[in-house]
Parts: C-alpha cells; structure tokens; sequence
C-alpha cells in the first residue's frame, strides 16, 4: 500500500478497481504490484548539492577523435594546420640560421650540398616539401573563399575539399618530377 | 484496496494484452522469423562505482525482433537485458532531441538512425564526445545550455508596435528557415574539434546558430549589441570553418554556414 502511494499509483488503482476495462489491462498491475518497490529517501538540498558535486569531480570525459569517424571535413582541417605549423616551421628555421651562420644557408651553399645528395633523398625532400606547401596553398584559397560567403553549403565543402586533394596531388606530381 | 491487490495475479489474464511491447511480441508473429543476432557495443560508466574506468559492454540482440532504429535496439536492451543501461530518450522522432549519441562514430539522434542490418559488423554507441559523463550514455550538457542562454535566445526590441504582434514581410521570415529547426541536441558543438578543446570560451556550433538567428529576425533590433558580444578571440572566432556540425546535424542544417554570415557580417560593417 505505502509504495503504491509513493509511486503515485493510487489513483489509477482505485480507477481500476471499478473499471473492469482497465483491470484486464495486466500490464497496468504488472508495473504497479509486481515489480516495483521503490524506496525514496528525503534528505535536505545541502547534502543532495553535496552528493552532486562529488560526483562531478570524478566524471569521464567521453572520447572524442579516437572514436569519431574519419571525414574530409575535420580530417582536411587537421591536415592544413599541421601543414600550415610544418611550413612554419621551415621557413622560421631556415631564416634564423642564415641569421646566425649566412654562409651555410645561402643560396648558392644550399645549392651546391642538394645537387650533390642521392637521387632517392632529392625526391622525398621535393615530396615532403611541395605536398604541405601545395595542400596548404589551396586549402587557404578554399577558406578565402568561405569568408566571402561562398562554397558554404555542405555540399560545396566535399565539393571543393576534393578539388584541393586533386589540385593537391596534381601539383606536388608535376613539382617533384618536372621541377 | 488491499483486498485488489492481493487479487491482482488472478486477474491478470494468461494471454497477451492487445498493446504489447512491440519487441516482446515475438508469439504473435504467424510466422516466425529467422534469427538475426547483431552484437551492440556500448560505452558504459557507473557513477556508483567511479574508480571503475569506462567500458565497451557488448549485447547480443535479434534485430529481427527489433524495431528498424537505435533507440527501438536501446530500449529493447534496456527492457529485456539489462535494466541498469542509462541513456536519455523522449518523443522516439527526432523532435526533443534527447537521445543524441555518437553512433558508429558519427553524432547523430539514436531514433532517427537505423540500424545496419548486416549482422555481421557491430554496432559501437558512445555518449556525445568530449563531454563529462553522468552515467553511460547521459552527458553533463550543463555548460552547453549555459552557453546557449548567454547569446540571449529571445525578442529583445525597444519599440514593440501600438498594436497586436510584430510583423515581418515573407521575404524577412525567410532567413529564418534552416535556422528556427534547430532543437538544441547538441549534435553539432560534440562534434566540433575546436569545441572539444575551447569549450570553456567558445560558443559552439548549436549556440552560434542561435545567436545568428536572432541577428538574422527583422523583429529583433539588438543585432549590433548581439554581435558585440561575439567580437572577441574566443566566442566566435574558435570556428575554423571545419564542417563536421553541418555534417552531422540530424535536422540537416548549417551551423557552419550560419558561423560563416555572422563573421561576414563582423568584418564588412
């Protein structure tokens, strides 16, 4: 009787009880008589706050880029910032040390030690430098484009990601083996 | 009463009720059909145990005794496996916005997902991402309301007309389609990388939307205050532009794009 008052079943109970239509309903006394006996406990707002916050502390953060599925969207904009920090890289490298030692980085020093590497190394440093730079390039075109108000459909985003990944693989093709 | 209640199991009647579960009705089917088991990973943590590190549970369910979307798989495993799994739910067709999770990697709503019936891949459901976990698939979406309620959601305007409501012609009531339909199930902002990392300071996806749409409302008058606010590093400039919440909002609109006006609009005035 008390759970069935703590439960706010009692209405529904009297009703049943000179409802012959409800009364055949088992799965209303199924849930009401049966199964359930809940036993709430009162306790002042403090001590509730109490229990919250310390369950609050010891939260998991759920997973996040480990789980989510691979898409050109945030994958490409991953891509075009360690792309962007890569070349930043080098060319704040490259111009401190010709700042601090100008005869090994010039031009004409820089020439003559690449002409005489292997052929192998010659064609990864082209790759690994005309990829980033080539991605990196048109990818920023792509978001000049977004800030005009343009391309901003989802649509226009897949469309033109994949016209950077072809112009991308196109160009750093043509830098590495005709240039 | 009493005297009903210890009555109740004789009254009960030995068939089926004419309502059923609909997952439970399996005796019903003048056919039986084949089985079709698909196995169900699903990330579960219990406040009550905190030491315990989240897990991957995995349910073995007969998707042919199921119904055809996430939720109905859910609410199965939750009425007939295993009661303790926690998750939100409401109104089972994408209108409240209550069971947003990350299935299968992408965030999207448990009722408006199907699922793949190829029985043999499994099916990964994770909570939204990069959010505190108040048990299994139930995020803490305490600061994501908080920052929806910063960008001021309601009519703000000085000067309401003499008489009856404000007017807008059709054109004006226009811009506010693919922004009004929004129902806050924090779909986009869980999915943003820059959320993920900046969610302390910037806005997000969902509240961005937001704010634009009441910047883009004829009727509304403080579109220069509402901007104001955003004209900082970290409020609106976090969105790199990156998509993922248009890709996988469930009522298919644009955040991204609704970002990209509102910056528009900050650099051209």
């Amino acid at each position: 009787m008390m759970s069935t008052r703590a439960l706010g079943l009692g209405p529904s109970l009297r009703k049943a009880a000179f409802s012959p239509k409800i009364l055949r309903n088992s799965l209303v006394l199924r849930n009401a008589v049966q199964r359930r006996s809940i036993q709430t406990v009162k306790m002042p707002e403090s001590k509730t706050m109490e229990i919250l916050n310390r369950q609050r502390l010891r939260r998991p953060s759920s997973p996040h880029f480990t789980i989510y599925q691979p898409q050109l969207t945030w994958l490409g904009s991953i891509f075009n910032r360690v792309t962007g920090a890569a070349l930043g890289v080098v060319l704040y490298g490259f111009s401190i040390g010709y700042l601090f030692a100008p005869e090994s980085f010039s031009s004409a020093h820089v020439i003559e030690t690449v002409a005489g590497l292997p052929d192998a190394i010659k064609y990864f440093g082209k790759f690994a430098l005309a990829l980033p730079a080539t991605f990196h390039t048109f990818n920023g075109i792509r978001h000049l484009v977004w800030d005009t108000g343009k391309w901003l459909s989802l649509e226009g985003c897949y469309r033109s990601g994949y016209a950077v990944l072809a112009a991308t693989g196109i160009s750093t093709l043509a830098l590495v083996f005709y240039y | 009463m009493q005297s009903l209640l210890s009555r109740a199991p004789r009254l009960a009647p030995r068939h089926l009720p004419a309502r059923a579960f609909a997952t439970t009705s399996a005796r019903l089917q003048a056919e039986p059909k084949p089985v079709l088991m698909k196995e169900f990973k699903i990330y579960r943590w219990n406040p009550d145990e905190p030491e315990k590190k989240p897990t991957l549970q995995s349910y073995h369910i007969d998707l042919n005794q199921t119904g055809p979307m996430v939720l109905d798989a859910l609410n199965k495993i939750k009425n007939e496996v295993d009661p303790t799994l926690t998750f939100r739910r409401s109104c089972r067709e994408g209108i409240c916005g209550s069971c947003a999770m990350n299935i299968d990697g992408q965030n999207t709503l448990a009722c408006l997902c199907r699922i793949d019936r190829d029985a043999n891949k499994d099916m990964k459901i994770y909570p939204l991402p990069h959010m505190y976990i108040v048990k299994d698939l139930v995020p803490d979406l305490t600061l994501f309301y908080k920052q929806y309620k910063s960008i001021k959601p309601y009519l703000q305007n000085d000067n309401p007309p003499e008489k009856g409501e404000y007017l807008q012609s059709p054109e004006d009531r226009k811009k506010l389609d693919g922004l009004y339909e929004c129902i806050l199930c924090a779909c986009c902002s869980t999915s943003c990388p820059s959320y993920w990392w900046n969610q302390d300071e910037y806005l997000g996806p969902a509240a961005l939307l937001h704010a634009y749409r009441w910047i883009a409302d004829s009727r509304d008058s403080y579109a220069a205050e509402r901007k104001e606010v955003l004209q900082n590093e970290m409020s609106l400039y976090r969105c790199h532009t990156i998509f993922n919440c248009a890709r996988t909002c469930p009522k298919g609109l644009n955040p991204a794009a609704a970002i990209a006006q509102i910056k528009l609009q900050l650099a051209t005035e």
